[in-house]
């Protein structure tokens, strides 16, 4: 084809699972005639499934920076032992001299979920606003979304490798707080908001506009 | 076989026209003709610049990256991937103990979310891959192939099999400050294996819907 065309406007959609292009007239809300699965032009209430699991991830995003992730009792502590927050352990890496680890933890587990919310926020704003000016760029932003979202668990494995391996009991034990779920769960639900959000959503409304 | 406005081969089979020549990019919706790729290109959506097919890995490669996987799979979770040793006494973990540490306490919804990302998805998707990629070999769709290829679909986000090397990386360097810190084999299986499933992406597999073609279209 020599124009570019997009599905929707000429009448077609296309399988999310196989990606199969088939005329939408008769297929949507049918069967795959390839794969089986059910035929949609677009992810069903995409827009609001995104905003309600991007504001429970903002929600546990308190107690998640606020609450403890671990505690740790060496021999000799008089004071039961210490707490440490998402933030401690990376001033903690800071102090011991590991710079770069502690850059890499403050990317993971501060900079991409706050970077989640904003782009994810600000997709949202704009598709339904109907703007969508800077396309390319949005669409971009959205890609980068897909591969940063599941880095965030960083913190959460290393809380789980670290329990289970300091385990000297009486000597040195270190055991996983309730910080840790709640920061486990902004990431889950951060990438639910990102897999429902529909990036074609952001051109169908530039037609329209 | 029917010739429609656009000069694209259609087929009527389900009741509605279908137009297998196509592709619809998933970002932005621009409908391309499918090209049949050299091995090492890539398709672009000349709209948005998303990929919309890849050619990088043929049947052959896939299924010594699945088997080459499904080895490094059993060696990462049998062997341990941590240990320390503190006056005289050794403690170690395997990927399986750090899920059972969360799982001991106020955590324990977590440890689930964890098992599945480092371990059950991983596992489900290796089998996956190896089952479809056997049956390819020979040119054949594997039994259950449709269902199958949905299911990798949709965990293909939640496996996270780099993120946890890059984790053991970061828990080496947090207790080398405490302890005597060694990491087990465990952390080099675990290793070659994020790189492999790196390497088994997302269109690689995908291109077996259209390589084996079926009956349905």
């Amino acid at each position: 084809m020599s124009t570019i065309a997009r599905a929707a406007e000429i009448g077609y959609l296309s399988c999310r699972v196989c990606g199969l292009v088939c005329e939408r007239a008769n297929a949507e809300g049918r069967g795959c005639p390839r794969c089986g699965t059910e035929l949609r032009q677009r992810k069903p209430a995409s827009i609001a499934r995104a905003w309600a699991l991007l504001t429970a991830g903002l929600i546990f995003y308190v107690p998640a920076n606020v609450l403890p992730v671990m505690h740790t009792q060496a021999l000799g502590d008089t004071n039961g032992g210490e707490d440490s927050t998402i933030m401690s352990g990376v001033i903690e890496f800071w102090q011991n001299g590991s710079w770069d680890i502690a850059t890499l933890i403050f990317i993971a587990s501060i900079v991409i979920p706050s970077t989640k919310f904003i782009i994810l926020g600000l997709l949202l704003i704009v598709s339904r606003a109907g703007g969508g000016a800077r396309l390319t760029r949005d669409i971009r932003l959205y890609r980068l979304l897909e591969i940063i979202g599941y880095w965030s668990m960083l913190d959460v494995l290393v809380v789980g490798l670290v329990t289970a391996v300091v385990q000297f009991r009486g000597v040195s034990e270190a055991e996983p707080r309730v910080g840790i779920l709640f920061f486990g769960l902004v990431v889950v639900l951060t990438m639910l908001a990102t897999l429902s959000f529909d990036p074609r959503l952001l051109w169908d409304r530039r037609k329209r506009a | 076989m029917w010739e429609s406005e656009s000069g694209i081969d259609a087929v009527t089979k389900p009741g509605f026209r279908t137009y297998p020549a196509l592709i619809a990019c998933v970002s932005c919706d621009t409908v391309s003709e499918r090209r049949d790729l050299r091995r090492g290109e890539l398709a672009l959506c000349s709209a948005c610049g998303a990929v919309l097919q890849r050619a990088r890995l043929n049947i052959q490669h896939l299924a010594a990256l699945s088997l080459s996987s499904a080895f490094l799979f059993i060696v990462a979770n049998a062997t341990p991937m941590i240990g320390i040793d503190l006056g005289g006494r050794h403690s170690e973990t395997t990927l399986w103990g750090s899920v059972l540490s969360l799982a001991d306490h106020i955590t324990a919804p977590l440890a689930v979310i964890v098992a599945l990302a480092i371990i059950v998805l991983p596992a489900i998707q290796i089998s996956i891959v190896c089952w479809l990629s056997l049956f390819a070999l020979g040119g054949r769709r594997a039994p259950g192939f449709n269902s199958l290829m949905r299911a990798w679909e949709s965990m293909h986000a939640w496996s996270m099999v780099e993120v946890g090397m890059l984790a053991i990386l970061v828990s080496y360097v947090k207790m080398k400050s405490l302890f005597d810190v060694q990491v087990g084999i465990g952390v080099w299986a675990m290793a070659g294996l994020a790189v492999l499933l790196t390497a088994i992406a997302h269109r690689d597999v995908r291109s077996l819907w259209f390589e084996l073609q079926s009956d349905a279209t």
